[in-house]
């Protein structure tokens, strides 16, 4: 009986094969290898490079000691904007009177730039992972918050009073209504966040700590001009941040959440 | 066959007395309902009749406990109404199921604090009930309008309340599965004789369901009248005296009967 949201993707006739998306990786690394060997750029790298140049770092030991570095940061400076974004967004579209009076104070501070934190997170916490935390904290923090403040304001208000109407106290509702209700909603946000998040990690090594991805590039920049280094250490952020985004998608998939996501606008309501 | 009114001589249910609401706009007071006086007893079928936007919704959401009313009181069984409370089950359009639970767990969303084995009986007897056997473990955006409706009102019965307030029910769905629901809830209205109160816009849906319509005004909302339904269960709509109660309010709301 699933009618609207699978019927308007026949799966037999036109769904593309899997290997299409690798076919544009693929000339896009022909493309690489064709401009490095008949262009004139004696400094940037071809793949096979780059390739052996993560090779390089796998045997050195670096590869997993820079990407658990950077994960590890991403991990707790992501985990703590949760912790703190997620209930206040809630808090402030729950409470509407403090909600306005706070608004004005997230609406100053949300469109400053994480980096601009850069000074201030070293000044505070010292060049070190805490500093680089903090920065991830800062850029993942406010769209968490105006993401699950959006949730709330959304939730339709018939879901509301179903739920008062079967006698549940403001903690059950909360948990039962409240929060299977956002849940869709806040998960886009926590996607987009995490994305955000990764994106700044980057920049953070490269100032505030001396291990990382975003260290391992502006190192390898520094320590003598390796920009075989510097394009692979490009490719992993870019083929970790891919990894986090498919994890985070495929929750969204799950059975209870995928209303939230429904394409016919009827059933989204 | 049952007769055409249950026993009227039941304990009066529901009294509305001088029930006045009015909302606080930015261009000043709206007043949505005027001085409304209504009595419904124990096991009545009510249709709240009136046109789209004359606050018959607002009126059912007073009396539900979701709005305070402004003035005037309401009351079920000698007690004054102060929120929603379980006992009287409140039915949206079908937008009100909750999107995140299967069929199974919309059902029993109301029996938290039954034991797990009352739970899975009542569930499955209202499953039963309702007609969605085999459909237990389905998501609401895989089901159709008509059986979305079907949940809710399950759901709304298998917390055994007293008062179902039904608000445009049917509204949304297409035509024959109207019928069909109508047909549907007076059957269950028949077994598990629950006082209705049914609002509606639609005249022929409110003379096929009820015991007593109540016709509303234009906004704001007066009684206008008040017509019994003397007609016994299942109705004939080709009978002559259904006609001649459905083109009674026809012509008392104003309308034409002829397109």
């Amino acid at each position: 009986m699933s009618h609207q949201t699978e019927s308007s993707i026949p799966d037999t006739p036109a769904r593309p094969n899997r290997l299409v998306p690798f076919v544009g990786l693929f000339f896009l690394l022909v493309a690489w290898d064709l401009a490095i060997r008949f262009g004139h750029a004696p400094l940037l790298p071809g793949p096979w490079k780059v390739a052996r140049a993560i090779g390089e770092l796998a045997q050195k030991g670096f590869l997993f000691k820079h990407i658990v570095a950077s994960l590890f940061r991403v991990t707790w400076g992501y985990l703590l904007a949760t912790a703190v974004g997620v209930p206040l967004g809630i808090a402030l579209a729950w409470y509407r009177v403090g909600g306005l009076a706070l608004a004005p104070l997230v609406e100053i501070v949300r469109p400053i730039s994480a980096l601009a934190w850069i000074p201030l997170a070293i000044l505070w916490f010292g060049v070190g992972d805490r500093a680089a935390i903090f920065i991830i904290f800062i850029a993942s923090v406010w769209p968490l918050s105006v993401a699950a403040m959006s949730a709330v304001s959304n939730v339709s208000w018939v879901l509301w009073n179903a739920g008062r109407n079967f006698g549940l106290s403001p903690r059950e509702i909360a948990r039962r209504v409240l929060l299977p209700a956002i849940l869709p909603r806040l998960l886009v946000g926590l996607r987009l966040s995490l994305g955000i998040a990764w994106l700044v990690v980057v920049a953070a090594e490269m100032i505030a700590v001396n291990s990382g991805l975003g260290f391992l590039i502006i190192d390898a920049r520094n320590a003598g001009n390796r920009y075989d280094l510097v394009v692979a250490g490009m490719v992993l952020i870019g083929t970790i941040g891919l990894l986090l985004d498919m994890m985070m998608r495929r929750i969204e998939s799950l059975p209870a959440l995928r209303w939230g996501y429904a394409q016919d606008p009827r059933e989204a309501a | 066959m049952i007769p055409a009114r249950k026993p009227l001589t039941g304990a009066t249910k529901l009294t509305i007395q001088g029930l006045r609401v009015a909302f606080r706009t930015e261009s000043g007071e709206v007043l949505v309902l005027d001085n409304l006086d209504l009595e419904v007893r124990e096991g009545e079928f009510v249709c709240i009749l009136g046109p789209s936007g004359c606050g018959k919704s607002t009126f059912l959401n007073v009396v539900a406990g979701f709005l305070p009313p402004t003035a005037g009181s309401v009351r079920i069984d000698g007690e004054e109404v102060r929120g929603p409370d379980p006992r009287r089950i409140f039915v949206f359009q079908e937008r009100g199921v909750f999107p995140w639970l299967t069929v199974e767990g919309n059902i029993g969303f109301g029996l938290g604090k039954s034991s797990k084995a009352e739970r899975a009986r009542r569930v499955a007897h209202y499953v039963e009930l309702v007609g969605l056997r085999g459909f237990e473990q389905a998501y609401p955006h895989e089901l159709s309008g008509g059986m979305k409706q079907r949940v809710e009102v399950a759901r709304a019965l298998a917390v055994d309340p007293d008062m179902l307030y039904l608000d445009e029910p049917f509204g949304a769905l297409d035509s024959i599965t109207r019928l069909e629901m109508r047909r549907e809830l007076l059957r269950i209205w028949q077994a598990e004789r629950k006082t209705i109160l049914f609002v509606t816009h639609d005249i022929e849906e409110s003379v096929q369901l009820a015991d007593r319509i109540v016709v509303m005004t234009a906004r704001p909302a007066r009684i206008r009248r008040i017509v019994e339904v003397d007609l016994p269960h299942p109705r004939d709509l080709s009978s002559r005296r259904y006609l001649e109660l459905r083109d009674g309010i026809f012509e008392e709301i104003g309308l034409a009967h002829r397109v």
